[in-house]
């Protein structure tokens, strides 16, 4: 019996090998006989989909570049122009202001967006009552038109309005005019901004911190470490890819920044927060230049495609994946 | 093992003075004060939606006043009647509801058939397909403004409600989102509906989208309410806001014209908001996961 027992369990274990090779090759081989029979469903169910995205993603992108060659008025004939509209762009001053315009919001807004969502998801751990309420509340303003939004900050902001009159009533000072001076004019947008946009983040970042596994933190605790440092090198490190990814989408819709300054400043006072996409809402459909806007939207999505890959080739530094 | 979190900070506070009543008075102390700050940022985080309920209630000339008060001296129903009559806010949510609704099942209908195809089907070029799916999520909108309106002149779909609907219902975060959700799906359920005699199309329509119902469920939301909330790509496209405006563009007009009717343009902004904001309150559990696990909402 002990004798037999050792080459009978390779036996049994050889057996079990093949067999199991035999259901991987039946199991592959299953597919393959699909793909023989059915692979006209595959693209057939994928067309209509596909098909929708090349004709209103694809092609425009394409007619995009085309257009941006062309004076092209928006009634009446094109005419061709090579990169002329490019040149202008370059040298217009106003469109370097309105450039610059758009890389001072992201570089204020992001970073206070990613520290206001996560440090308002790090409050609202497991521990604190009714965070969920906490969550919907913070979230509110993402869903909620943004013209509606943009609107009541319009009345807050005014001189005579809800921040001005309550500064005046408490110090007999009156507050700035936040909307028609140069200097608050941007501030103003990314508060307002930061208001409207930070809850998706929140809410991304919070689950993520729900799912950094206790034992870690826990046995960091036993260590000796306080929740300060725990938070720091334990739990930021383990959702970094969740920051990473948060990090990137807000950067590239803080790029198309358009309805705040739209209803809020006309992009005033002078072009002091002209945005890009405020430019080609402008150049396009109230000057009629659609081959200016169409170069100025595309130079958009160069600077857009550029900041993703620089953030993607940065990710190496920071991120960890080995969760 | 759930509570640990809870018990972290007793664990680090008790070598420094265990017992001690005035510590562990400072323990209970603490996350108390902690609480009423959050509650504070939350009051003041909701101040702007709450200062423009209360001035959508208030008589013109108490807008303003110094101090601000928060209730004015009656309660003016009126302003609601006077901004519906004032312009056709009826029709502009009506609209909104035909587009969004509209748009919102095209894209459930697209999206559940790739997503399906790009998951559970095998067929030459499958991956290739969806990296370009993917990659197109990477396009702003904006970009694609400029020639959009050029191809809705040439087929002459320029104020229409279909230039409104079709051209942004082939998102692919709706194939991702799908996929991702058929991924998970085991198997057998294929097979056993094969067995049973059930081609492709039959397994998909009456087994997986059944199963699926939960993920379409969020995918309308944030479908419907991106639709609901869209807003540069019917300024641009559409000229007749009084016959075919949707809300926000609706209420940016009302806004240009009654700029300085600020009560009737709060009592509009009330009513844009409130079918979004129904949908969050009843919806949050589904949004949020949404949200969660793809990463992404509707933006």
């Amino acid at each position: 019996m002990t004798l037999l027992k050792p080459t009978k369990a390779p036996l049994a274990e050889v057996e079990a090998t093949i067999s199991r090779g035999r259901a991987k090759r039946k199991a592959k081989a299953e597919p393959d006989a699909q793909l023989g029979r059915r692979t006209m469903w595959g693209p057939a169910f994928a067309l209509p989909h596909g098909l929708g995205l090349a004709i209103f993603t694809l092609l425009p992108i394409v007619v995009s570049l085309v257009i941006s060659l062309f004076r092209w008025p928006l009634l009446g004939t094109p005419s061709f122009l090579g990169l002329g509209n490019y040149e202008r762009l370059f040298s217009d001053p106003i469109f370097g202001q309105v450039v610059a315009n758009t890389v001072l919001f992201v570089v204020l807004y992001v970073p206070l967006n990613l520290v206001v969502s996560l440090g308002l998801a790090a409050w609202l751990t497991p521990r604190i009552k009714g965070r969920h309420i906490f969550r919907v509340i913070f979230f509110i303003p993402s869903i909620t038109p943004v013209v509606a939004n943009v609107v009541v900050w319009r009345m807050l902001y005014q001189p005579g309005g809800f921040i001005d009159g309550t500064l005046q009533s408490a110090t007999g000072i009156s507050a700035p005019n936040f909307l028609g001076d140069e200097h608050w004019a941007m501030m103003a947008i990314v508060v307002m901004s930061v208001w409207q946009g930070f809850g998706y983040n929140m809410l991304v970042f919070s689950a993520a911190l729900d799912a950094v596994p206790e034992n870690l933190t826990e046995a960091a605790a036993i260590d000796g470490a306080n929740a300060w440092t725990i938070f720091w090198r334990i739990k930021l490190k383990l959702i970094s890819p969740s920051i990473f990814f948060g990090t990137m989408m807000t950067l590239i819709t803080s790029f198309q920044v358009f309805a705040q300054p739209f209803i809020l400043t006309k992009g005033g006072p002078g072009s002091s927060t002209s945005t890009i996409v405020l430019y080609i809402y402008n150049q396009g459909f109230q000057f009629h230049q659609l081959g200016l806007a169409s170069a100025a939207a595309w130079i958009l999505f160069v600077i857009i495609l550029g900041v993703t890959a620089v953030q993607f080739l940065g990710q190496k530094k920071w991120v960890h994946y080995d969760a | 093992m759930l509570e640990t979190t809870s018990r972290i900070r007793p664990l680090a506070a008790r070598p420094r003075g265990s017992g001690a009543p005035g510590r562990r008075w400072s323990a209970r102390i603490r996350p108390a004060i902690g609480y009423m700050i959050l509650c504070l940022i939350a009051l003041l985080f909701l101040s702007p939606l709450i200062y423009m309920f209360a001035t959508s209630f208030k008589p013109p000339a108490e807008i303003f006043s110094v101090p601000p008060k928060l209730f004015g001296s009656e309660f003016r129903w009126q302003n609601y009647q006077e901004a519906l009559n004032y312009m056709p806010f009826l029709r502009f949510m009506g609209n909104g509801l035909l587009v969004s609704a509209a748009g919102t099942a095209l894209t459930l209908v697209v999206s559940a058939f790739s997503g399906y195809a790009f998951s559970r089907q095998r067929w030459r070029g499958r991956n290739l397909v969806f990296m370009v799916f993917l990659a197109t999520l990477m396009i702003p909108q904006e970009v694609l403004i400029v020639p959009m309106f050029v191809m809705m002149q040439k087929v002459g779909w320029v104020n229409t409600f279909q230039a409104l609907i079709v051209p942004w219902a082939f998102t692919a975060f709706g194939a991702f989102l799908l996929r991702q959700f058929f991924l998970g799906v085991p198997q057998e359920l294929d097979d056993a509906a094969r067995v049973d005699g059930a081609g492709t199309l039959r397994t998909f329509l009456l087994v997986m989208l059944p199963l699926a119902r939960p993920t379409m469920a969020v995918l309308a939301v944030f479908s419907f309410i991106s639709y609901w909330n869209s807003f540069l790509w019917p300024l641009v496209v559409i000229n007749d806001v009084n016959n075919l405006g949707t809300i926000p563009l609706g209420l940016q007009m009302f806004f240009g014209q009654q700029g300085n009717q600020w009560h009737l343009v709060m009592a509009a902004s009330v009513i844009s908001m409130a079918p979004t904001l129904l949908l969050l309150i009843l919806l949050q559990k589904h949004l949020v996961k949404g949200i969660v696990t793809s990463g992404f909402g509707g933006r």
